[in-house]
C-alpha cells in the first residue's frame, strides 16, 4: 500500500496506524500543517489543552492509567520547551510518552528564526531517544520508531521534531515501514543461572524483603508478584511508584519505604539479610543515606535496565529482565529446589513493628481539618477502583500513606521528578484513558495554582474530575523543613490563600466546574458523597486544613534509615538494639 | 584512579557524537581524550573514549553508553592487547644554528618534518601518549610555538574484529 500525500497527512495516518486515540496538544505556527489533516481524522481525538505542560502531563496521566503510548503535540520554540517538565518527569518515572513537536523549516535552522528552539538537543538528556526528522519520506518510520522505543525495555519518553517544510512537502507513505534500530535491543529474558542463585539465596535468608517498585507494574506482572510473595511468605514493601503493586490490606503487606516511609517497611529493609528488588532503582529517597543503608542485606536486584543494577547499591545477584518474566521465573526455580526458608522469627520482628509503629496522626484541638483525615474518608469513600492522581509534596505522601490502594496503577503521582501542577493534567489524562474509572486528583493549594488551567479543558472536553484541593495556605512540605531545620523561619512559603486568593470555589465556578469547600471535620463525609454524586462536571473541592500538620514518619534527607522518627524528636525502638 | 579506552561503535547519524559526549558530562565523567571518525563500514562510525575512572563508574558509564539507541558496541582495549596511537603536530623554533638538532631528535622518535620555514619548523609525530610526552620534553628548550594533538585512536591486536558482529546487526535491519 503506497499513497502520495504530505508529510503531515504521513504523520496523522502513522499516528492512526500505531493505535493512537487521544493526543494532548496545542497548534501553533510550525506544527500548523499537522493541524489539518489531524482535523480530519476520525480516529484520533485532538484535545485542545491550555498549556503545552498540561498536554505532556496529561499525556504522562493517560500512559499510565492505560499502559498505551501517551502523545502530546506541540509547535516549535516556546510550544516545544514547555513540554520539557513533563518529558523530564516522564524519563525520571519511565513513563511511556511520544512528544511531537513543529520545527522551523529546515533551510532555517540554526539561523535564530522565529520559535525556533533546538528542542532535540534540549531533550538531549531527558528522552530516551529522540528525533528531528527534515525528510517526509522519514516520517512513518520515526513514529513507529518513537513508539517502539517509547513502549519496550524500559518506558520513556520518546521526542519527534519534525520540520515545517518536512510537514508540508510530498512523499510517499506506506506502512508497516522497516524500523531501522540496529542499536536498540533492550533484554526481557532474564538468565537463568541468575534466577537459580536468586532462589538459592532466597531459601538461605532468615530475614528476606521484597523491595517492589513501579518496574513491576509496567511488566504488569502483580498477579505474578502475588504468586511468589505467597509462595515464600516474604514481606513485601511497594514504593510510591508501586502502591496498589501488591494490596495493602493484605498481610505480608509492610507498606511504603523512604523518607515517609512506615517504620515497617524501613526497619524491613534495614534489618534484613535479603533484599530482592524487583523493578527499582535504590533511589535516594528510598535508601537514605547509602553507606548505612540496609548494612546486613544481600541484593538481588531485577530490573530491565542494566545501567540501574549496581548503580546505588552493588548487586550480589544481578538480574536483568522483564520483572514478569523474573518473577515468574523466580516462582519456576523455588518451586522447582522444593526448598522454604523459615521466616517465622522475622515475621514476629515485623509485626511487631507494624503493631507498635501504625502510620498515625494528631487531630486539632481547635476542631480545623487534619489533611490524613480527608484521606483516610476519600478512601473509604471513593474506595480502591478509584485511580488517584497527586501532585508534589505533604498531599502526596498522605495520599501514599493514608489511601489504601489494592489495584495496580491506581496510584498516578509524579515520583523522580517531583513535579508541582502534575495532578490536574494527570487526572485529566488518566480519566480520558479510562473514562469508566472515577479518578480524584489530590493537589496541594501550591500545586494546584501551576496547573489548574486545564479545568477549563476538563470542563469544555467533557473530563469530569474530581480534584480535592488540600489547602494549608503554604507550600506546606517546605514550610514543614523549615519548621524541623530552618528555625520555624518560614522565608516565602505562605500563600495566604486564607485571604481567598484565589478563592478556589469561585475559580472552579469560573472554569464551569462545580466548586465545593470542606473546612470541618465533620462535613467531610458528605462533601465527599456530594463530589462523588456529580459525574457530568469536573469538581473541585477545596478542603482547608491546618497549616501545622507534619508528614510522619520521616528519614531527613541524607541521614540514616535507621534514624527515622515517628514524630518530632520521636524514634522508633529497633528489635535488636535489645539484643 | 586508571585510565581506559573505550571503542565505541556508532550509527553514522547526525549528533550521535553530541549525545555521547553530553552522556559524559551528564553523568559526571571527564574525558580525556576522544577522537572519532569513519570505518571500513559507511554506516558506522567509531569514538575512541580515554577516560580516568574507577572500575565500579566505568561500568556505569558503559551501560548508559548502550542504553543510547545509536550506540551499537561498546569495547574497552586492554592497552596490552591493542595498538594505541596519538597523532601530534607541533611547530618548534629552529634556526640554522638549531635546526640539526631538532631534526635529529626527529629521527629518533622516529617523527617528520612537514614543514620548513626559516626560523621553525612543523613536525608529526604518532605514538603512545607516553611518547608523545617525552618527545615533547626534549623538543621544550628550543622553543615550541604551537601544539596540536588528536585524540587516542586504538584497535585491538589479532585477527579478530569487533565490527563484524555490528555489522551483521545492521544488515538485518536493512
Amino acid at each position: 500500500m503506497t499513497e502520495r500525500m504530505t508529510g503531515a497527512q504521513a504523520l496523522v495516518r502513522a499516528l492512526e496506524h500505531v493505535g493512537v486515540d487521544t493526543v494532548f496538544g496545542i497548534p501553533g505556527g510550525a506544527i500548523l500543517p499537522a493541524y489539518d489533516p489531524l482535523y480530519d481524522s476520525t480516529k484520533v481525538r485532538h484535545v485542545l489543552v491550555r498549556h503545552e505542560q498540561g498536554a505532556g502531563h496529561a499525556a504522562e496521566g493517560y500512559a499510565q492509567a492505560t499502559g498505551k503510548v501517551g502523545v502530546c503535540m506541540a509547535t516549535s520554540g516556546p510550544g516545544a520547551t514547555n513540554l520539557v517538565t513533563p518529558i523530564a518527569d516522564a524519563y525520571m518515572d519511565s513513563v511511556p510518552i511520544v512528544a511531537i513537536t513543529g520545527q522551523v523549516a529546515s533551510a532555517a535552522i540554526g539561523t535564530d528564526a522565529f520559535q525556533e528552539a533546538d528542542i532535540s538537543g534540549i531533550t538531549m538528556p531527558i528522552t530516551k531517544h529522540n528525533f528531528l526528522v527534515t525528510d517526509p519520506a522519514d516520517i512513518a518510520r520515526t513514529i513507529m520508531e518513537a513508539f517502539h522505543i517509547a513502549s519496550t525495555g524500559r518506558p520513556g519518553p520518546v521526542l519527534v521534531d519534525i520540520s515545517k517544510d518536512a510537514l508540508q512537502s510530498e512523499t510517499t507513505f506506506s506502512w508497516p515501514p522497516t524500523m531501522q534500530l540496529p542499536g536498540y535491543r533492550p533484554v526481557t529474558r532474564p538468565h537463568s543461572k541468575q534466577i537459580r542463585e536468586a532462589a538459592k539465596l532466597i531459601a538461605e535468608a532468615s530475614r528476606p524483603v521484597l523491595y517492589v517498585g513501579g518496574g513491576v507494574h509496567k511488566a504488569s506482572a502483580s498477579a505474578e508478584l502475588l504468586q511468589l510473595a505467597e509462595l515464600t511468605n516474604i514481606p513485601v514493601i511497594t514504593t510510591l511508584m508501586a502502591r496498589g503493586t501488591f494490596p495493602d490490606s493484605h498481610p505480608q503487606h509492610m507498606g511504603m519505604p523512604g523518607m515517609h516511609g512506615s517504620v515497617s517497611a524501613v526497619g524491613a529493609l534495614q534489618q534484613s539479610d535479603l533484599i530482592i528488588g524487583l523493578g527499582v532503582r535504590f533511589d535516594d529517597r528510598v535508601t537514605g543515606n547509602l553507606a548505612s543503608f540496609a548494612p546486613y542485606a544481600k541484593i538481588v536486584h531485577a530490573d530491565i535496565d542494566p545501567a540501574e543494577i549496581s548503580k546505588n547499591r552493588h548487586a550480589d545477584v544481578p538480574i536483568v529482565g522483564d520483572c514478569k518474566e523474573v518473577i515468574s521465573d523466580l516462582i519456576g526455580a523455588i518451586e522447582a529446589s522444593g526448598q522454604k526458608g523459615d521466616y517465622a522469627d522475622w515475621w514476629t520482628v515485623l509485626n511487631g513493628y507494624k503493631q507498635t509503629y501504625p502510620l498515625g496522626y494528631d487531630e486539632f484541638e481547635d476542631g480545623s481539618l487534619a489533611p490524613q483525615y480527608v484521606m483516610e474518608r476519600l478512601s473509604a469513600i471513593a474506595g480502591p477502583e478509584t485511580y488517584y492522581v497527586a501532585g508534589v509534596g505533604q498531599h502526596q505522601m498522605w495520599a501514599s500513606q493514608f489511601i489504601g490502594y489494592e489495584n495496580p496503577g491506581t496510584f498516578i503521582n509524579s515520583g523522580g521528578l517531583g513535579t508541582m501542577g502534575f495532578a490536574v493534567p494527570a487526572a485529566m489524562g488518566a480519566k480520558m484513558g479510562r473514562p469508566d474509572a472515577t479518578v480524584w486528583a489530590i493537589d496541594g493549594d501550591g500545586c494546584f495554582q501551576m496547573t489548574n488551567q486545564e479545568l477549563a479543558t476538563c470542563a469544555l472536553e467533557g473530563v469530569p474530575v474530581k480534584i480535592a484541593v488540600i489547602n494549608n495556605g503554604n507550600l506546606g512540605m517546605v514550610r514543614q523543613w523549615q519548621t524541623l531545620f530552618y528555625d520555624q523561619r518560614y522565608s516565602n512559603t505562605n500563600l495566604q490563600t486564607a485571604r481567598r486568593i484565589p478563592d478556589f470555589v469561585k475559580l472552579a465556578e469560573a472554569y464551569g466546574c462545580v466548586g465545593l469547600r470542606c473546612e470541618r471535620p465533620e462535613d467531610v463525609d458528605a462533601v465527599i458523597k456530594k463530589a462523588m454524586e456529580i459525574n457530568d462536571v469536573p469538581v473541585v473541592v477545596d478542603f482547608v486544613v491546618h497549616q501545622d500538620a507534619m508528614v510522619w514518619p520521616m528519614v531527613a534527607a541524607g541521614t540514616s534509615n535507621d534514624d527515622i522518627k515517628i514524630a518530632r524528636d520521636m524514634a522508633p525502638k529497633w528489635e535488636n538494639e535489645d539484643e | 584512579m586508571s585510565r581506559h579506552t573505550l571503542s565505541v561503535l556508532v550509527e553514522n547519524r547526525p549528533g550521535v557524537l553530541a549525545r555521547v559526549s553530553a552522556l559524559f558530562s551528564r553523568r559526571g565523567f571527564n574525558i580525556d581524550s576522544l577522537a572519532v571518525g569513519p570505518t571500513e563500514h559507511d554506516d558506522i562510525s567509531r569514538i575512541t573514549i580515554v577516560v580516568s575512572v574507577e572500575e565500579l563508574p566505568l561500568e556505569q558509564v558503559t551501560k548508559q553508553l548502550n542504553k543510547l539507541v545509536n550506540v551499537l558496541k561498546i569495547v574497552e582495549l586492554d592497552p596490552t592487547q591493542s595498538v594505541q596511537r596519538e597523532l601530534m603536530l607541533i611547530k618548534v623554533k629552529a634556526d640554522s644554528e638549531s635546526r640539526s638538532h631538532v631534526l635529529e631528535l626527529v629521527q629518533l622518535f622516529r617523527a617528520r618534518c612537514v614543514d620548513v620555514a626559516a626560523d621553525a619548523v612543523t613536525i608529526e609525530v604518532t605514538g603512545t601518549p607516553d611518547k608523545l610526552e617525552a618527545f615533547v620534553k626534549v623538543l621544550e628548550p628550543f622553543g615550541i610555538k604551537e601544539l596540536v594533538q588528536s585524540g587516542m585512536v586504538a584497535i585491538g591486536r589479532g585477527a579478530r574484529s569487533i565490527t563484524d558482529r555490528s555489522l551483521r546487526a545492521l544488515d538485518r535491519t536493512a
